[in-house]
């Protein structure tokens, strides 16, 4: 039987697998965005699981919620992603300093 | 005869796998492409795993919104841009065992928080949604429609922004370029175009001067 903690292990992994990926994938932007994805389904299993055992459905509707800011995010990340490398010609973040942050 | 929770566990640890080694493969791919692709895997995979647990909709959902329009999307760029790797690849193994580090200490301490063996009771009883009556859909919607419509339709508005702000963004207006203004043209009126003067259809003979070319036989 599947139980509710294989759902809520599976996405920790996932979570800890995108955490991974910020640390090592530190100067390209695309796997940044891509790591940022990877967490956001680790927390929609977790709300669909949640959703399932408890019986509840505002989980399932919080899912939905989050997979329609996640794609404004992505098309605006994206959109200044294409804007960064007009300008700039790359996308390394140890290049882009220009605000001395 | 297999019985058929079994079956379902099996399912979800062969979906599983490779939702963790597609994620692993997002990570580590040395092409853009590939990692995109691998990304791919990753959310169909899950969507999978979503219809095990019978979330029929968002596990469709995910498919043709994510598969179908953010990573056709994300494949665009990765594609449009002209990206050399080698100098993004800096730093990956230096930072390698940190990252490793960073993220088993995170996961055991999920692992021990979420207790595995506690939780482990947990079953997936009835489908709540077979229990009203209804399909998932039609669960999810009522809650949607009724209870969240107000989030709904923010969230409507959100996507209104972000398809806004993506064109805004991207738009670029060069100089020298001949377009255009249909605002103008729509405005212009006929006498702007066209000028209606009265005149007489010919002049008197005796007005004109006599060219010099006219009369040849002056000329010594």
């Amino acid at each position: 039987m599947i139980t509710l903690s294989h759902f809520i292990v599976l996405g920790a992994v996932l979570f800890c697998i995108a955490v991974a990926s910020l640390f090592i994938n530190r100067k390209n932007v695309i796997v940044l965005l891509m790591s940022i994805e990877l967490m956001l389904l680790a927390v929609n299993i977790n709300f669909v699981a949640f959703s399932r055992f408890l019986g509840d459905v505002a989980g399932q509707v919080f899912v939905f919620f989050i997979l329609t800011v996640a794609a404004a995010e992505t098309a605006i990340g994206l959109a200044i992603l294409v804007l960064l490398f007009r300008n700039r010609s790359t996308i390394n973040i140890a290049e882009i300093d220009s605000m001395k942050g | 005869m297999i019985d058929p929770s079994v079956f379902q566990l099996v399912c979800f640890y062969a979906f599983a796998a490779v939702t963790v080694v597609a994620a692993l493969g997002v990570i580590t791919l040395r092409n853009s492409v590939h990692a995109v692709l691998s990304l791919v895997l990753t959310f169909f995979s899950t969507a999978c795993i979503w219809l095990l647990a019978e979330a029929e909709f968002l596990a469709i959902a995910l498919i043709v919104v994510y598969v179908g329009a953010v990573m056709v999307l994300f494949l665009f760029v990765v594609m449009m841009l002209d990206i050399k790797q080698e100098h993004l690849r800096e730093g990956f193994i230096r930072y390698l065992p940190v990252g490793i580090v960073v993220a088993v200490v995170m996961l055991v301490e999920m692992l021990a928080l979420i207790g595995v063996r506690t939780m482990h009771e947990a079953v997936m009883g009835a489908n709540p949604a077979t229990a009203a009556g209804l399909s998932n859909t039609q669960w999810l919607g009522q809650a949607l429609y009724t209870q969240f419509l107000l989030p709904f339709e923010i969230a409507a508005l959100i996507l209104t922004v972000g398809v806004v702000a993506a064109v805004a963004l991207t738009l670029r207006h060069r100089g020298g370029t001949r377009h255009q203004t249909a605002a103008q043209q729509v405005a212009v009126k006929a006498s702007d175009r066209v000028r209606i003067i009265k005149m007489a259809a010919e002049r008197p003979a005796t007005e004109t001067p006599a060219a010099p070319a006219q009369n040849p036989e002056t000329k010594p």
